[in-house]
């Protein structure tokens, strides 16, 4: 029976750059994949004819442009489009839009007030300048403090010469940057609500926070700190959905020579004598291999497929502990023609954008009390577009897809399993919220699909349906993602590795968790990296 | 029981009639002045810059002869663009001496000063000149926004701040001829206008505020009209102007003069404090030749403390100086080195200047050099002719600014021409 090099468990973007990186190193890797499409939660599939939806995931810029270029990607076909600006509807009928456009952004503030439309400026240059920060961190393995070895002592030293680069106003600013609320953050540059809501909702996605929980506004840097060909903080559309990153990647790999098996569900890793030698499939086939890299998140690999007996109490209890808690939903519509939203002129370029009707930092606050209460939000957040506005692949001419992400919603309403009742309520709060500024809206569908985290852990394998796999507070962030002492993609298990968002630096289709990791497993293979280009620099 | 909480907002179609001018302003990216008509019937080059949102002229007909309107008969330049903050109120000179470095109180009423003001680190937010219209009503004009900061700056002061951009127009008119130009219109009085002078004047049903001010190191004015009253300004200008000589130019010649002037520009020849991405790249009053602005004996104003302490620990890291550089090759944007080897600084701005007969320069040093250190200083320039560097190694010796001298620009009374 063929023993592998290695087996990656799940094709998610993590997973496939792992095993890419892993491949081109001259490893022989499979990949194994329960579902029987690939992606993970990067995926498109098709599910009414004509349409392509990006089914979780939908935009994209913290994927890193190095991997790109290591994985030939744009050769696989990856093309990545950035976006323009959007808009927040306020319930006056008057909405605020972003544009790309510096002095139309100015121009727009001043719509609501003279004096926030002059504190953009310090704002970006403030939120710049921690994004230059933490940039450099990304595609590097994060220092085990613990340790005593020279490598992670040079790491801390790298990391303590970088904070104290920042001068001691910086540095004040820094950590409480790191701890404090996006709204407190915000209040100490923008007086108007609907201002402050708009920049708010980057602290908030996917997280189980409301915008007046302290360490949002890290959150808010995690979705700032991505770039779309150097524009840093730009967000773009993949070209054929978010599953064009996986498909690039998946090609990329075969390509390498690389083995994919979908439709293959893991059930258990085989450990002997504390060692990772392969897997169970469902079905009971054994695949071997001389080691194993897991892309799904800490608690599924831990707590499911690996027997509890083989771990550390310590660690098996930080794993338990590990805060995955679901937040999000997410709708996505095939639309037959574009809807109207008249509060835009017809001509607004946030058509073209992200549109959002949740114009106070309260309401987002009281979105996410009916979460707390085990609820899903009664007036939802949404961040929805329509990607078909500028990429002509996902829908016939004139159609639309449309990806509604909302927050907030419970992984258990009220403490009960989601049923597909729930699952319809749910989809009617969204779709007569956007109804509301939208007339003639429901019209227009022509097919949805509903995510709640149910279908969201069943399907993607997320764990309480989270999105990044784990939440990105200052906790569970760097040397401590996701346990302390195993932030290196390591696990308690010889030969059984980490490798996806729930490791630094963390989720959003980033390729970061799945890169690093590779390094660190040619690194105890002793094989070179010279395929793996390091983190471009920050000037 | 219901598993969600009641809908705040019953269904129902938000929609909004009619859209209002404001919404639309996205259909036009870079917005016209009050002075756009007249400008465009000028323009011949369409050679548009961004000057803060605004469709701004970079030259008209020919940016070199542009220039010789300038220094030779009158130049009419439109600064609508230029940020313009109102400032009133009982306290507004308190105020404005607890923001800036200079001594207000010292600014007499129909006065105006060049001043600039710092945060409390006492790095440079933006240069800007500061007219005091009344005892209690100030126009501040500068390159950048400082709404949030003027505001929060204002608490505690009996005192107004408003944004006036948009709603003034303004034009400067420099050159030789300028104040022949401003009599022939018939500002009754303006001959009695002194160097940094303001005073207002009659003007089409309203009044002009004009100032012996500007940009170019030469005889000019400044003028400043509510928006309506701006193209009637413009055409008594121009008419009063026909026969000397007057010429619309745009920024590229003014430029010009103002390097021979050695005046500086905010994020061009320094990064305001605001927009310093790069911790090392603010600068102190001292470091950017503004260090004679700083009033320590006024009293309490924004960086005080730690301007004097770096002046007293001799901490400050950097210096700006004007360079004349051998040879006739623009230098603009070079390494500074020196003996050839040490890399000490950067020329921000550099031409040839027609008037000094000088290749001249501004140029940001690391201190010593440039300060104490002004020896055997050299300016690396790469030359582009015919897709091909031409690298030059050229010595540069620090002088001091301006570059040019024109005893016309304070002349009093002014002379005719
Ligand atoms: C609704 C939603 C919207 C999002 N929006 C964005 C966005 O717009 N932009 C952005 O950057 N990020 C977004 N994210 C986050 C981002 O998509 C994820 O953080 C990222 O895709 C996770 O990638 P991964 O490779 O680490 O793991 P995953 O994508 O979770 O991949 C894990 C893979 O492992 C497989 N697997 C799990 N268990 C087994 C098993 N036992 N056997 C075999 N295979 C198994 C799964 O099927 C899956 O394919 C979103 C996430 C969601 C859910």
């Amino acid at each position: 029976m063929k023993t592998w090099d290695a087996i990656v468990i799940g094709a998610g973007h993590n997973g496939l750059v792992n095993a890419c990186y892993l491949q081109r190193a001259g490893l022989d890797v499979l990949v194994v994949e329960k579902n029987d499409w690939i992606g993970g939660a990067a995926t498109s599939r098709s599910l009414t004819p004509g349409f392509l939806y990006s089914n979780c995931s939908y935009v994209c810029s913290l994927f890193r442009p190095e991997i790109m270029r290591d994985l030939e990607l744009p050769r696989f076909g990856l093309q990545v489009i950035s976006y323009e600006g959007g808009a927040v509807f306020t319930r006056d009928g008057d909405y605020l839009a972003n544009y790309r456009d510096h002095h139309a952004h100015r121009r727009e503030f001043a719509r609501f007030s003279a004096r926030d439309a002059e504190a953009y400026g310090r704002y970006a240059r403030d939120v710049t300048r921690q994004c230059r920060f933490i940039q450099p961190l990304l595609m590097r393995t994060a220092p085990d403090p613990t340790s005593f070895r020279p490598r992670d002592i040079g790491e801390l030293i790298y990391l303590g010469k970088k904070f104290a680069g920042l001068g001691a106003t910086e540095m004040a600013d820094t950590l409480r940057f790191w701890t404090m609320s996006i709204s407190d953050f915000l209040d100490e540059y923008f007086e108007t609500d609907v201002i402050k809501a708009n920049f708010a909702l980057s602290g908030i996605i996917g997280t189980a926070l409301g915008p007046m929980s302290p360490g949002t506004a890290y959150v808010l840097l995690h979705h700032y700190m991505g770039e779309v060909d150097g524009s840093v903080g730009a967000w773009g559309y993949a070209r054929g959905g978010m599953g064009a990153v996986t498909k690039a990647l998946a090609d990329s790999f075969r390509a390498s020579g690389g083995t994919i098996r979908t439709g293959a569900e893991v059930e258990q890793v085989l450990v002997k004598n504390g060692k990772a030698r392969g897997l169970v499939l469902a079905g009971g086939e054994e695949v071997h291999g001389k080691l194993v890299v897991s892309n799904a998140d800490v608690k599924r690999t831990f707590l499911k497929l690996v027997e509890e007996k083989e771990l550390p109490d310590a660690f098996l209890r930080r794993v338990k502990n590990f805060k995955m808690r679901g937040s999000s939903g997410k709708v996505n519509i095939a639309l037959d023609s574009l809807p109207e939203f008249p509060a835009l002129p017809k001509d607004s370029p946030c058509y073209r954008g992200d549109m959002h009707f949740t114009d106070s930092v309260e309401r987002m606050e009281r979105g996410y009390d009916d979460w707390k209460a085990g609820r899903w939000s009664a007036d939802p957040f949404l961040d929805m577009m329509m990607p078909t506005m500028l990429d002509p692949t996902m829908a016939p001419p004139g159609k639309h897809f449309m990806s509604c992400f909302v927050q907030y919603c419970p992984p258990k309403v009220e403490g009960s399993d989601w049923t597909d009742a729930d699952r319809d309520a749910f989809a009617e709060t969204v779709v007569s919220q956007i109804a509301d500024y939208s007339p003639g809206f429901r019209d227009r569908i022509v097919h949805m699909e509903v995510r709640t985290p149910r279908e969201l852990e069943a399907e993607v394998g997320l764990t309480e349906g989270n999105i990044f796999q784990g939440e990105l507070t200052f906790d569970q962030l760097l040397f401590n993602r996701p346990v302390p002492g195993y932030a290196q993609y390591r696990s308690p298990i010889d030969g059984l590795y980490i490798c996806g968002s729930s490791t630094h630096p963390g989720g959003g289709v980033m390729g970061a968790p799945g890169r690093n990791a590779a390094h660190e497993i040619l690194r105890d293979l002793s094989r070179p990296t010279k395929h793996m280009s390091p983190a471009h620099d920050v000037i | 029981m219901s598993k969600t909480a009641a809908k705040p907002l019953a269904e129902q179609a938000i929609v909004q009639a009619a859209h209002s001018p404001a919404q639309l302003h996205f259909r036009t990216l870079r917005v016209d002045t009050p002075f756009q008509p007249r400008i465009d019937a000028l323009m011949k080059t369409n050679d548009w810059y961004d000057w803060g949102g605004y469709r701004a002229p970079a030259s008209l007909w020919d940016e070199e002869l542009e220039y010789f309107a300038i220094r030779s008969q009158a130049a009419l330049f439109d600064i609508s663009p230029m940020v313009k903050y109102r400032i009133e109120g009982p306290d507004a000179e308190s105020f404005l001496n607890r923001l800036t470095l200079r001594d207000v109180a010292k600014l007499k009423p129909g006065r105006v000063h060049y001043t600039a003001w710092c945060d409390d680190a006492g790095h440079v937010l933006d240069d800007g000149t500061l007219f005091r219209l009344t005892e209690t009503r100030f126009r501040l004009c500068c390159q950048e926004r400082h709404l949030p900061w003027l505001l929060d700056s204002a608490i505690g002061f009996n005192v107004t701040v408003t944004e006036e951009t948009e709603a003034i127009a303004a034009l400067a008119l420099q050159g030789p001829t300028s104040f022949a130009i401003l009599r022939e219109a018939g500002f009754a009085g303006v001959e009695r206008l002194k160097i940094f002078d303001l005073a207002e004047f009659p003007h089409d049903g309203g009044s002009v505020v004009i100032s012996r001010t500007g940009f170019t190191g030469d005889l000019g004015y400044e003028l400043f009209v509510p928006a309506d009253l701006a193209l009637s300004l413009w055409d008594r200008l121009w008419q009063a102007g026909e026969l000397r000589g007057i010429r619309a130019i745009g920024y590229t010649a003014l430029n010009r003069a103002r390097l021979e002037a050695g005046l500086i520009v905010a994020n061009a020849d320094f990064v305001t404090a605001e927009h310093a991405i790069r911790a090392d790249r603010l600068r102190m009053p001292d470091e950017i030749g503004l260090g004679f602005m700083v009033d320590l004996e006024k009293g309490h104003f924004n960086g005080r403390r730690v301007i004097a302490q770096a002046r007293s620990k001799d901490t400050l890291q950097h210096v700006l100086v004007g360079l004349e550089i051998e040879g006739n090759i623009p230098a603009e944007h070079a390494i500074v080195y020196h003996r050839q080897k040490k890399e000490v600084g950067l020329v921000s701005a550099a031409i040839w200047s027609p008037m000094a007969k000088r290749n001249i320069a501004l140029a940001s040093l690391q201190r010593p050099y440039g300060d104490t250190a002004t020896d055997d200083l050299w300016v690396e320039i790469y030359a582009m002719r015919e897709l091909k560097y031409e690298r030059l190694m050229k010595r540069a010796k620090v002088v001091a600014r301006p570059f040019i001298k024109l005893d016309r620009r304070t002349a009093s009374p002014p002379a005719e021409f």
